[in-house]
C-alpha cells in the first residue's frame, strides 16, 4: 500500500494535472467527482473507421468540455485488440498510474480478456453513475451481461447492436429468412453471398448466428465451450459451411475483410445480400451515398444475435474522474437520443425509453429511424451472445478448415 | 565534437533496433516475468509451427519478396539498357518520379479498385464491350498466388529502384561503355548487361536488399491486395499482436522472430542467386554473343513499364474521383453525382493530424539532415570515407522488419518509465528517415569539386567558414532534396507513430489507416490524396527554393 502511495505521489509530482490521481474518484459523490474531473484530458481509444461515429464523438467532446471542463481526445484505433495489448504492455512495464488510455470502446472477448487479466478499474463504477438509473436492465439484459460475462459495473453500456441483413429490393424482393433458405438462395444465385473473414467480429457473429439455428440445443451456447462437446455441437455448422462455401463469392477462396468491405461489394454489385451489426446500417449507407435507396433491411425468422457495446476504464487510467464524467454523459438521454438519430449515427439506445422523463420520452418516440430501418417490433427476437469462448474456438476451427 | 558524430549517429540508428529486437527475443522464448513467463522454453515456436497454414504464409512472404525484387530490378535494368538517353526514357522518368511520393497503401487501394471485377477497368468497357451488367465472380484481387499483391509492389518499387539507379549512372560511365559495346557489334541490351550492369548493381545493391526485406514483411499492401486464406506471415503476425488473449503475446513474439527469419532467408537466397548470376554472367561475357533478342526485349519492357506506371497513376486518379463521388453503381464509368461533402467533412478533423505530421516530419528531417551533414563534413575533414561496412549498418533499420522490433521497443520505452511523448516519436522517425537522407545526400556531397574549398582556404578562411559560406550554399539543392525525401519517409510511418506515441499523436497516415478500416472509398480517396500531396509539396519546395534564393546567380540555378 505504502509503495503504491509513494508511486502515486511520485507520479503526481511528475505529471501536470495528475495531482488528483491519488484520491480515487467516487461516482456516488458526484459533485466531488465533477470537481476532480475539471481540467482533465480524457484519451478515449475508440475504433475510428466510421466518419459519422467520429463526428458523434467529436460532438460529445465539445459538450463535456463546455459543461464540465473535461477535454476529450479521440484516439482513433483500427483494432480494439491493439488497445488491450497497449494496456497490457503498460502493466507489463509497471506503469500502474498515468497510463495512456483513459477510456476504451469495448465489448465481448476484449472485455472478457481485460476483466480476467485485471486490466480494468476494479471498483464497479459504471452502475453508480447518475444516468445508470435510466438504463433498461430488465428489458435489455445484455447491458449487464456482456457475451454472458457479468459486467460487474466494470464497463458502462453505450449502445445496442443487432445483426440485421439487407438487400437491394430493386434486384429482388425475395429474401432468405433462415440459414437453410440462405443455402438454397446461394445455390440459385452463385457468387452473390459472402461474409467477412473471421476473426473479423461480424464474420464471427455470422458463424454464431448459423450455429444458433443449426444446433440442437441452443442453451449449451450460454456455457463455456469447453464444458460442452464442442465437436458434436459444431458438427452441423461445419457441414453447413461445407455446402455453402462453393456457392459463395469467389467460391469461398477469398472473403471481404470486414462489414465495410461487405457493404462496398454490395454497392459494386458483386454481392446481393449484406449484413451489419447495426439496425440502422442500411439507412446510414443510403444517406451516405454508399448504397442505392432501394435497399431494405430484414431479419431471420428465428431471431438474430444482439448485444451491447460499452465503455471501460483501464486500471491505470490517468483521468479516471474525467472518463467517468464522459461515460455518464454518453448514457444521458440527450446523448443517447442524438446517437439513435439515423442522420447522426442510428445506434439504438441502452435506456428504457418508457421510464424516461416525459419530454425525453416524447423525443425518442418521435424520432424517425430512417427509410431502411426496421422498427423495434419488426426486428423480431434478439438472441443473446454465446459465451465468448465459443467465438474463440469457432475462429480456430474456421481458420484451420477454411482459412488456409 | 564533430569527430564523435558518426558514432553517435550509428548509435541512434542501431541502438533502438537492437533494443527492440531484445524486447521480442526474450518473450519468444517464454521469458516475460510480468505475465508469469519465467523459464526458457521452445513451446511458443512449436506452437507457431503447428498453427494451421503458417508454413504456407511464410512461403508466401518469402516468394513475394524474392519475385517482386527480381522483377522490379529486371524492369529497371532493362529499361536503362534499352532506352536510356532517349526521349521516351525522359518522359517515363518524369512520369515515374512523382509516383515515389504516393504512399504504398494509397497505390494499393487505387490498384485494387482498378483491377477488381467490379473495378474501373471493367466499368470502362461495360456493358458496351463485355455485355455484362453485373460484375463477374473472378478472383483477381486477394488471389491465393498473391499475383495482384506482387503487381502492386512492383509498380511502387520500380520508380524507387529507377531513381537510385539513375543516381548511380554517372559513376558507371554508361555512355562510353555503350558506344564501345555497340562498335563491337553488341546489341544495346546485351552490351549493357555485359559492361555496365555489374558496376551499377554493385552501387544499388543495398537499396535492392532494402526492397527485398520490405517486400517480405510489408503489412498494408498485403492486407489490401494480398491473399487472405492464408495471409502472408506479416499480416498474421499483426493479428497475433492485436489478439486480446494475453498469452498470444508470447506467440506474437515468437512470430516476430519467425518474420525476422523469413526475411533473413530471403536475403540468403538472394545472395546465392547473386553468386549464380555472377558465374553464369561471366560465362556469358566470355562466350561473346552479340545479341539476345535485344529488340523484342526493348519493346516488351517499354510496354511493361508504361503499364505499371499507368496503373498507379490511374489508381490515384480514380481515388480522386471517389473522393468527390456521390452514388456510383456498377457498371457506370463515372458517378451519377459529384459532391464536396466528403472533403468538407474530413477537413474539420484534419487540423491536429496535419499539425502533428508537420511537426514530427520537420523535426525528424532536421535532426537527420544535421547528423548527416555532420557525418559528411567529418568525413571530408578527416579524409576517411565511410566504409562499406558502415553503410551496411546504415541499412539495418531498413532491412530488419519493422513489425519485429517496434513492439519490443515500445515495451522498452515503457519500462524505462517513459510516457508517450512527441520527442520519442520524432527520434523513432529519425531511425527510418536518416538512412534515406544520408543515402540521397552522400553522393552529391562527395561529388562536389573540392577546388572551391582550396580556393576559399587559400584566401584564409577556416574550415567552418568554407562549410557555411561555400559548400552548403552550393549544395543547397541536394540538401533540400534529401530533406524532401526524409520528410516523405516520415509522413509514411505508421507503426512507429502509433506504437511509440501510444496513439496520442495522430498523423495523416495513422488517421488514414484508421479510417481505411471503415472501407469507405470516398474517405480513403480524400486521405490518399492528402498523403500523396504532402510529400509532393516537399519536393516542389526543394526544387523551387534554390531557384528563388539564387535568382540573381545564374550558375547556381542550373541544376544546383
Amino acid at each position: 500500500m505504502l509503495k503504491i502511495l509513494t508511486r502515486a505521489m511520485l507520479a503526481g509530482c511528475l505529471m501536470i494535472g495528475a495531482a488528483k490521481a491519488a484520491d480515487a474518484p467516487d461516482p456516488t459523490n458526484w459533485p466531488n467527482l465533477l470537481t476532480q474531473a475539471k481540467g482533465q484530458t480524457v484519451y478515449w481509444h475508440a475504433w475510428g473507421g466510421e466518419p459519422r461515429i467520429n463526428d458523434y464523438i467529436a460532438w460529445a467532446g465539445r459538450e463535456i468540455e463546455e459543461r464540465y471542463g473535461v477535454e476529450l481526445v479521440h484516439v482513433k484505433v483500427q483494432d480494439t485488440g491493439s488497445v488491450v495489448s497497449q494496456v497490457l504492455a503498460e502493466k507489463t512495464a509497471g506503469t500502474l498510474d498515468g497510463g495512456s488510455v483513459d477510456l476504451i470502446w469495448i465489448n465481448g472477448e476484449n472485455f472478457a480478456a481485460m476483466k480476467r487479466e485485471g486490466l480494468l478499474l476494479s471498483e464497479g463504477w459504471a452502475n453508480k453513475l447518475p444516468n445508470f438509473q435510466y438504463v433498461d436492465v430488465s428489458g435489455k439484459p445484455t447491458v449487464i451481461n456482456d457475451f454472458t460475462v457479468p459486467t460487474d459495473g466494470l464497463e458502462a453500456p453505450w449502445g445496442m447492436a443487432q445483426l440485421v441483413f439487407f438487400n437491394d429490393t430493386a434486384i429482388s424482393t425475395e429474401v432468405p429468412t433462415s440459414m437453410e433458405a440462405l443455402l438454397e438462395w446461394s445455390a440459385a444465385n452463385p457468387g452473390r453471398f459472402s461474409y467477412p473473414q473471421p476473426p473479423d467480429y461480424v464474420g464471427s457473429t455470422f458463424l454464431k448466428q448459423a450455429l444458433y439455428e443449426l444446433v440442437t440445443d441452443p442453451t449449451v451456447l450460454q456455457q463455456p465451450a469447453d464444458e460442452a462437446d464442442f465437436a458434436a455441437v459444431t458438427e452441423p455448422l461445419l457441414a453447413y459451411l461445407d455446402k455453402l462455401h462453393p456457392h459463395m463469392w469467389r467460391s469461398g477462396r477469398a472473403f471481404p475483410q470486414n462489414t465495410a468491405s461487405l457493404r462496398q461489394l454490395m454497392a459494386d454489385g458483386e454481392l446481393e445480400i449484406g449484413f451489419a451489426f447495426n439496425p440502422a446500417a442500411a439507412s446510414n449507407a443510403i444517406a451516405n451515398n454508399e448504397l442505392p435507396d432501394s435497399v431494405r433491411s430484414f431479419v431471420l425468422e428465428t431471431g438474430t444475435i444482439g448485444n451491447t457495446h460499452f465503455v471501460a476504464i483501464p486500471f491505470n487510467a490517468n483521468a479516471k474522474a474525467g472518463a467517468m464524467v464522459l461515460a455518464d454523459f454518453l448514457m444521458s438521454p440527450e446523448a443517447q437520443l442524438r446517437k439513435q438519430d439515423p442522420n447522426v449515427w442510428g445506434d439504438p439506445t441502452v435506456l428504457d425509453v418508457k421510464a424516461l422523463p416525459a419530454a425525453a420520452r416524447k423525443s425518442f418516440e418521435e424520432l424517425d429511424l430512417g427509410v431502411a430501418t426496421l422498427s423495434p417490433s419488426e426486428l423480431g427476437i434478439v438472441l443473446p451472445e454465446p459465451h465468448p469462448s465459443w467465438m474463440v474456438e469457432l475462429e480456430k476451427v474456421w481458420l484451420a478448415r477454411y482459412g488456409v | 565534437m564533430l569527430k564523435h558524430i558518426p558514432a553517435l549517429t550509428l548509435f541512434f540508428l542501431i541502438g533502438p533496433v537492437l533494443a527492440g529486437l531484445m524486447g521480442v527475443l526474450l518473450p519468444a522464448f517464454g521469458v516475460l516475468p510480468s505475465l508469469g513467463g519465467t523459464s526458457l522454453t521452445l513451446d511458443y515456436f512449436q506452437n507457431i509451427l503447428s498453427t494451421p497454414g503458417v508454413i504456407r504464409s511464410s512461403f508466401l512472404s518469402l516468394a513475394v519478396g524474392l519475385i517482386t525484387t527480381a522483377i522490379s530490378l529486371g524492369i529497371v535494368m532493362l529499361l536503362i539498357a534499352g532506352w536510356h538517353g532517349t526521349r521516351f526514357f525522359k518522359l517515363l522518368q518524369n512520369l515515374l518520379s512523382p509516383l515515389l511520393s504516393v504512399p504504398h497503401a494509397a497505390a494499393a487501394f487505387g490498384l485494387a479498385f482498378l483491377i477488381a471485377p467490379s473495378g474501373w477497368l471493367m466499368r470502362l468497357v461495360s456493358p458496351w464491350a463485355t455485355g455484362v451488367t453485373r460484375p463477374p465472380d473472378w478472383l483477381i484481387v486477394n488471389d491465393p498466388l498473391a499475383l495482384s499483391m506482387m503487381a502492386g509492389l512492383i509498380a511502387k518499387e520500380v520508380p524507387f529502384l529507377l531513381l537510385v539507379s539513375l543516381a548511380a549512372l554517372p559513376q558507371s560511365d554508361l555512355r562510353r561503355k555503350t558506344v564501345l559495346a555497340a562498335t563491337l557489334g553488341y546489341g544495346p541490351v546485351s552490351g549493357f548487361f555485359k559492361t555496365s550492369f555489374p558496376l551499377i548493381y554493385r552501387q544499388i545493391r543495398l537499396p535492392v536488399l532494402a526492397v527485398l526485406a520490405y517486400a517480405t514483411s510489408v503489412v498494408d499492401v498485403a492486407i489490401i491486395l494480398g491473399p487472405s486464406t492464408p495471409a502472408p506471415l506479416s499480416v498474421r503476425l499483426l493479428q497475433w499482436m492485436n489478439d486480446p488473449e494475453i498469452t498470444e503475446r508470447f506467440r506474437a513474439s515468437a512470430g516476430a522472430m519467425m518474420q525476422l527469419g523469413v526475411t533473413a532467408l530471403a536475403l540468403l537466397v538472394w545472395f546465392a542467386a547473386e553468386q549464380l548470376a555472377r558465374r553464369t554472367g561471366m560465362r556469358a561475357i566470355n562466350r561473346g554473343h552479340r545479341t539476345f533478342a535485344d529488340q523484342s526485349l526493348r519493346r516488351i519492357i517499354a510496354v511493361l513499364a508504361v503499364i505499371s506506371s499507368a496503373m498507379v497513376l490511374a489508381g490515384i486518379i480514380v481515388l480522386g474521383i471517389w473522393s468527390i463521388a456521390g452514388f456510383w453503381r456498377f457498371p457506370d464509368a463515372l458517378p451519377v453525382s459529384f459532391t464536396l461533402a466528403n472533403w468538407s467533412r474530413q477537413a474539420m478533423g484534419l487540423e491536429t493530424p496535419l499539425q502533428n505530421t508537420l511537426t514530427i516530419g520537420v523535426a525528424a528531417t532536421a535532426i537527420a539532415i544535421v547528423l548527416t551533414l555532420a557525418c559528411l563534413e567529418q568525413e571530408t575533414r578527416s579524409g576517411k570515407t565511410a566504409t562499406s561496412r558502415a553503410l551496411v549498418l546504415l541499412y539495418i533499420p531498413l532491412i530488419v522488419p519493422q513489425v519485429s522490433f517496434l513492439f519490443g521497443l515500445n515495451i522498452l520505452v515503457l519500462q524505462m518509465g517513459g510516457r508517450a511523448n512527441v520527442l520519442l516519436v520524432i527520434f523513432t522517425h529519425v531511425i527510418f528517415v536518416l538512412p534515406y537522407v544520408y543515402l540521397s545526400l552522400a553522393d552529391p556531397w562527395r561529388a562536389w569539386d573540392t577546388r572551391y574549398a582550396a580556393v576559399a582556404q587559400g584566401m584564409g578562411h577556416s574550415a567552418n567558414r568554407v562549410f557555411w559560406s561555400v559548400r552548403l550554399p552550393m549544395l543547397l539543392t541536394p540538401v533540400l532534396t534529401a530533406a524532401a525525401v526524409g520528410f516523405a519517409v516520415s509522413i509514411g510511418q505508421y507503426l512507429a507513430t502509433l506504437l511509440i506515441g501510444s496513439g496520442r499523436f495522430p498523423t495523416i497516415t495513422t488517421e488514414a489507416v484508421a479510417l481505411a478500416s471503415g472501407g469507405d472509398r470516398r474517405v480513403i480517396g480524400v486521405y490518399a490524396l492528402i498523403q500523396a500531396l504532402l510529400p509532393f509539396i516537399g519536393f516542389a519546395a526543394a526544387l523551387s527554393l534554390p531557384a528563388l534564393l539564387y535568382r540573381n546567380r545564374r550558375a547556381m540555378r542550373a541544376n544546383g
